[in-house]
């Protein structure tokens, strides 16, 4: 890669969005007596004690592994669903399917404020709440919409008469949707997978207001020990460091794809 | 693509149709139900008609925020397109650098939006934040608790950080697109960087800029968990959003029939802009292709 001038202004800016999170980095490596005492740009005596803290108490990292749990259900669910449906948009006419297409879109646009109290009598009223399954499903008001979005739009990048010669060839729909279909558009369902995750994973409000304690999140573990205990900088500080691993760890994943992704495979 | 009329493609989308309809129109419904209850115990409750609708429109404290949001959601549109737009034309086109900016760039996109509340709460603090303590060391007094406009300006910083990265990665999937003929085109005509960037590189980016824009106005309409963490609304109400007021009215007060009321006002004010705005693009852009 070869430096230009316009490079410069590149990394001032990833030099802007870094700064925040590194400092927070330096803050879970400090002890509280460093963090209140000094303004330090590197610890003095570099201390692991904050993440001990949080891989050892399970009322913390219960909340990272309920958080994996309904991420994960969240993903399936909405892949699984949304393969099929993203398939119809792409390659049929049906009756009402523009204004389906764009009634799923306003789900996307619904301020998650908005369903608050109903999903919370919704999932109370048949014994879900608390579950991680609830989250799940709950997540799946924006999720789902988003994946037949984005799938519909690789989707139509293959050409049809892909599917036309297997037709010929005899193969089944469900055969050749599992067996040629999918296999062309895996980059496409990473995508999606990567971004049901994305959106599953920040979300706060829902996964907070539907979970008391079997199912509780980590991000809402973290609200309650600002409020609660006082203010332990450090480990809240270490534990939002450790929210960001498991994101930096997806998108590396998807790096090459990440940026036709964000287009919703419409470039 | 010259699609196929089949009906039975309903079948297909089937599953997602009752997934979304469980989360989607029965909550809905019940909200609906509220807006025009008056409702003490689930035996007892009244029919009101319209009056928390009037209530809730004449509520001075609701324009405040609305005008709030609005003034909020124009800031993050005008600064993160243009400034989105400018990082995504620094970018590499190959090399190793790709991957790391795109990895770097879509780290924020990935942090979970209370942390980010937290990051930003930690950073602007004069005492034990970078940040706050480089501005008050330079002789500014800043403090982001006590200070409205400081509070405003830290919750419209956060954002940008938080989401410019966003338009980044559309802008530049839209500039990957462009054949390397054009700029060769280009500079045979002698074009200049302006121009290759106002009739190359912006028209390419037309499509997916509608999607970054809708995404915005969406997202910035309806923010919550950010400045709930950084700020809790206030000092005062400077940084209380709608989606703030109707959260503190629905579950903080528990006025469910003008929250509801309220809840469907919002969704419906989201819903027409950003009809209005697709249908408009839309629009152009067909007449562009005639």
């Amino acid at each position: 890669m070869q430096f230009q001038k316009r490079h410069i202004g590149l990394l001032i800016y990833i030099l802007f969005l870094l700064l925040p999170i590194y400092w927070l980095f330096n803050m879970s490596i400090k002890t509280n007596t460093e963090i209140l005492g000094a303004m330090t740009l590197f610890p003095d005596n570099p201390t692991l004690a904050n993440y001990a803290t949080i891989l050892t108490d399970p009322a913390w990292y219960s909340g990272y592994i309920n958080s994996m749990i309904y991420v994960g259900i969240n993903v399936v669910i909405s892949l699984v669903v949304a393969l099929p449906a993203a398939y119809a948009f792409s390659r049929f006419n049906f009756t009402g399917d523009k204004h389906l297409f764009f009634w799923l879109l306003t789900n996307r646009m619904a301020p998650p404020a908005v369903f608050l109290l109903p999903f919370f009598q919704l999932y109370s009223s048949v014994g879900l709440f608390d579950t991680h399954i609830a989250v799940a499903l709950a997540h799946c008001l924006f999720n789902v919409p988003l994946a037949v979005w984005i799938l519909e739009g690789f989707m139509s990048g293959i050409p049809k008469e892909i599917d036309e010669t297997a037709y010929i060839d005899g193969y089944s729909f469900p055969r050749f949707f599992a067996t040629i279909f999918i296999p062309l558009i895996r980059s496409g369902i990473g995508v999606t997978a990567f971004f049901c995750f994305m959106f599953s994973w920040v979300e706060l409000l829902l996964a907070r207001t539907l979970t008391s304690v079997d199912a509780k999140p980590i991000v809402a573990t973290m609200t309650r020990t600002v409020s609660a205990s006082g203010l332990d900088w450090g480990v809240l500080a270490a534990a939002g460091v450790l929210t960001i691993v498991p994101g930096a760890l997806v998108i590396w994943f998807v790096r090459n794809y990440i940026a036709k992704g964000f287009a919703m495979g419409r470039v | 693509m010259n699609k196929i009329t089949n009906n039975k493609a309903w079948f297909l989308v089937l599953p997602v149709f009752f997934i979304v309809a469980i989360s989607a129109i029965i909550p809905l419904m019940t909200v609906v139900n509220y807006s025009v209850q008056d409702i003490f115990d689930p035996q007892t409750r009244f029919f009101v008609g319209t009056e928390w609708f009037e209530q809730v429109l004449g509520d001075s404290r609701l324009h405040d925020a609305l005008i709030r949001q609005i003034i909020y959601t124009l800031s993050v549109l005008f600064i993160e397109i243009p400034l989105g737009i400018a990082v995504a034309l620094t970018l590499p086109r190959k090399g190793w650098g790709v991957s790391a900016s795109m990895v770097l760039l879509a780290l924020p996109l990935l942090i979970p939006w209370n942390v980010v509340g937290t990051i930003w709460q930690i950073f602007g603090r004069a005492d034990i934040g970078l940040g706050g303590y480089v501005i008050n060391m330079m002789g500014i007094d800043y403090n982001y608790s006590q200070n409205p406009m400081d509070a405003w300006v830290t919750v419209l910083v956060m954002d940008v950080w938080h989401w410019t990265s966003l338009i980044v990665l559309l802008c530049y999937a839209g500039l990957r697109s462009i054949p390397d003929a054009y700029y060769q085109a280009a500079k045979i005509d002698g074009a200049s960087r302006w121009a290759v960037f106002r009739f190359i590189q912006l028209p390419k980016m037309q499509s997916v800029l509608v999607i970054g824009v809708l995404l915005r106005f969406m997202d910035s309409f309806m923010i919550y968990t950010e400045p709930f963490v950084l700020t809790g609304g206030g000092p005062g109400n400077a940084t209380t959003f709608l989606s703030q007021f109707l959260t503190r009215m629905a579950v903080g007060q528990f006025d469910l029939g003008p929250a509801a009321a309220f809840s469907l006002v919002y969704f419906l004010i989201i819903l027409l802009v950003c009809w209005v705005f697709y249908t408009v693009v839309m629009n152009a852009g067909k007449r562009e292709e005639q």
